[in-house]
């Protein structure tokens, strides 16, 4: 039986002061031109709290609006006012940023992070009101320290600082004098990924009907590396991501493919489960700093509000099938392959049409694409368009070349398969997952058929390959045939012993 | 465009001479185009690349524009661009990168 997808959650973290900090359009600028004008008016154009919570695709990340909703308003949205400006949804939240930077101090274990005594007080307390952190997670933040050491050691040694509202607040040490993969900056980006996946996987578990001891195997799929200088990237995020949410019985590793990871991962999730080889098993990714205001500067030139603001994160939970949840059809799989070619329409082909056509579907049998759900809020004054958009437009041309619909039908075929995009532009976060959640309900709620959840990932960034890469797959309504049931050794042993009890009362009823 | 792929044209052109290359985009939007065009014929416009300042004025055309579609085997076209072309508004392409080769080309 095919697996199914049993849950999602999503979460943001506010955190401006990491976009000034740590992206890398503006350790960039600060490296070429310390001085620019971007870089000294870049505070004003960062948003508050209150006002990253009131936005609409945020909200939508969330779960506390649809994207139908979210596409029934005006763009550009950030000058649109939200009904909801709550910081739970139904799939996560939205976490402020002192709390988020106390986050990373519980997911530290090696004594990297220093957190400033009085910082680290007042976001233990904020925390203690957090419903899924465990209070043993808290102790972590009782080992603050004096501001003087704080910048004491930011003066001696190569310490990546940690701000809040333009202070120092902490910092996070190296954890090697000389490899540079453990580097302060590396660790940084670590433990942030790694923060931000935990608080995926504690929302996951809290908001489904599944305990954490019930987790076999967890995939981690960011876009991130950790290991030392002689194994760059060996891992496991998914493991120390586990411990800490408590996933006793789980163990797991990473996935890697670009923006791409997540539907790789997903793939992998459903065939361990379909298998048997598990019954529950988690695909989660945390965040990126480095992408924190990669679009700054076109935001700030338009006057606009830097608009990557947040690290995001999510989780999913791939399970046995319980006759209910969301199939996922591992028998209509596309892939880009080797040989497939770079062009777009090759690309788009191998994974859409080619993969539907081999089972005698149409490119209009699947009801709503899930690809690559950037937010058009922050590509469009960058010049990259409306990514969404663009791709439902190659998906519906594809299907006009194929003589499935004619030309003149692309616009409805993109308003009728399409969604907007919400996602914040974190690489493999936007790519095909964030529907997910909203799929799920909807194909349980019978209103959608089949899904298809494509992603795509840019392996010439990492100069190893030219090549281009992608992976698709369907979700299904449930069949409603209900969950496998095992035969146990015990349950056989007590079935025969029943029939040869009933054979031997047989047999002295005849001598009867 | 790409600091590293600023690089390339840059040593690319010093190679062979700017007056033998041709640039081939394939950017999904007008503005997109012209900033790329931008940058290989007045500079980087946004001062942060090595051609920032570099005014190579190379000739830079849209894969989907005329005098490149001409040039090329029609079934091939229609094989790896067609599509993109039905999705593309071509004629904004166009005009964008008419206007920057009317000024900043030197070849």
């Amino acid at each position: 039986m095919y697996s199914v997808l049993k849950g999602a959650s999503y979460i943001l973290a506010h955190t401006p002061d990491m976009v000034i900090h740590n992206g890398t359009t503006q350790t960039t600028q600060r490296t070429i031109d310390p001085e620019s004008e971007y870089l000294k008016n870049l505070d004003k154009s960062l948003r508050t709290y209150e006002e990253c919570k009131a936005y609409l695709p945020n909200q939508t990340y969330i779960g506390n609006m649809t994207p139908q909703e979210l596409a029934g308003y005006e763009q550009p949205w950030f000058l649109q006012k939200s009904e909801h400006t709550e910081r739970e949804g139904k799939f996560g939240e939205i976490m402020p940023e002192d709390e988020f930077i106390g986050l990373i101090a519980i997911c530290d274990v090696f004594d990297l992070v220093k957190l400033e005594v009085n910082f680290a007080n007042t976001v233990r307390s904020k925390l203690e009101s957090h419903s899924l952190i465990n209070p043993a997670l808290l102790k972590a933040l009782e080992k603050g320290v004096a501001l003087p050491e704080v910048k004491q050691l930011i003066e001696d040694t190569r310490v990546e600082p940690l701000y809040f509202n333009g202070n120092i607040v902490g910092c996070i040490k190296a954890a090697h004098d000389i490899d540079q993969s453990l580097s302060a900056h590396v660790i940084f980006e670590n433990l942030v990924s790694k923060a931000s996946c935990v608080l995926s996987l504690l929302h996951l578990i809290g908001k489904t009907e599944v305990n954490a001891e019930e987790i076999d195997y967890v995939i981690e799929c960011s876009e991130e590396a950790c290991g030392d200088m002689n194994q760059r990237g060996g891992g496991n995020f998914a493991k120390a991501a586990s411990e800490m949410a408590g996933l006793v019985n789980a163990t797991g590793s990473d996935v890697r493919g670009f923006c791409a990871g997540p539907a790789h991962a997903l793939l992998h999730a459903a065939a361990l489960v379909k298998s048997g080889t598990f019954k529950h098993v988690i695909v989660a990714a945390g965040g990126s700093t480095a992408k924190l205001g990669m679009n700054g500067k076109d935001h700030v030139n338009k006057n606009m509000p830097i608009l990557e603001d947040c690290v995001a994160g999510f989780a999913v939970l791939i399970s046995a099938n319980d006759g209910v949840s969301p199939e996922i059809n591992s028998d209509i799989v596309g892939r880009h392959t080797v040989g497939t070619g770079s062009s777009p329409q090759n690309v788009i082909s191998s994974l859409t049409a080619i993969p539907l056509e081999k089972v005698g579907l149409k490119l209009s049998d699947i009801d709503k694409y899930s690809v690559e759900m950037q937010n058009p809020d922050i590509t469009k004054p960058a010049g990259a368009g409306n990514v969404p958009e663009a791709n439902y437009k190659m998906i519906g041309a594809l299907a006009a070349m194929r003589k499935e619909i004619e030309k003149s039908q692309l616009a409805d075929f993109v308003s009728e398969h399409g969604l907007v995009g919400w996602a914040p532009t974190q690489g493999h976060i936007p790519s095909g997952v964030p529907y997910l959640g909203f799929a799920r309900q909807e194909l349980m709620d019978k209103k959608l058929n089949r899904v298809m959840v494509i992603g795509k990932g840019s392996l010439f960034l990492g100069r190893m390959t030219n090549l281009f890469d992608g992976v698709s797959f369907i979700l299904q309504q449930n069949s409603g045939a209900g969950e496998e049931k095992s035969v146990s050794e015990t349950s056989v042993r007590k079935l025969i012993a029943d029939s040869l009890k009933d054979f031997a009362k047989h047999l002295q009823g005849d001598e009867g | 465009m790409d600091l590293e792929n600023q690089k390339r044209v840059k040593a690319l052109a010093e190679q062979y001479g700017p007056e033998n290359i041709i640039v081939i985009l394939g950017a999904a939007e007008g503005e997109a185009a012209g900033l790329a065009a931008e940058t290989v014929t007045a500079g980087d416009p946004t001062y942060a690349g090595p051609l920032a300042g570099v005014q190579l004025g190379l000739k830079v055309y849209h894969v989907c524009e005329p005098e490149v579609k001409d040039e090329v085997d029609s079934a091939v076209y229609d094989e790896q661009i067609s599509m993109m072309e039905m999705v593309l508004d071509v004629d904004d392409i166009i005009k964008e990168m008419s206007t920057i080769r009317d000024e900043y080309c030197k070849y």
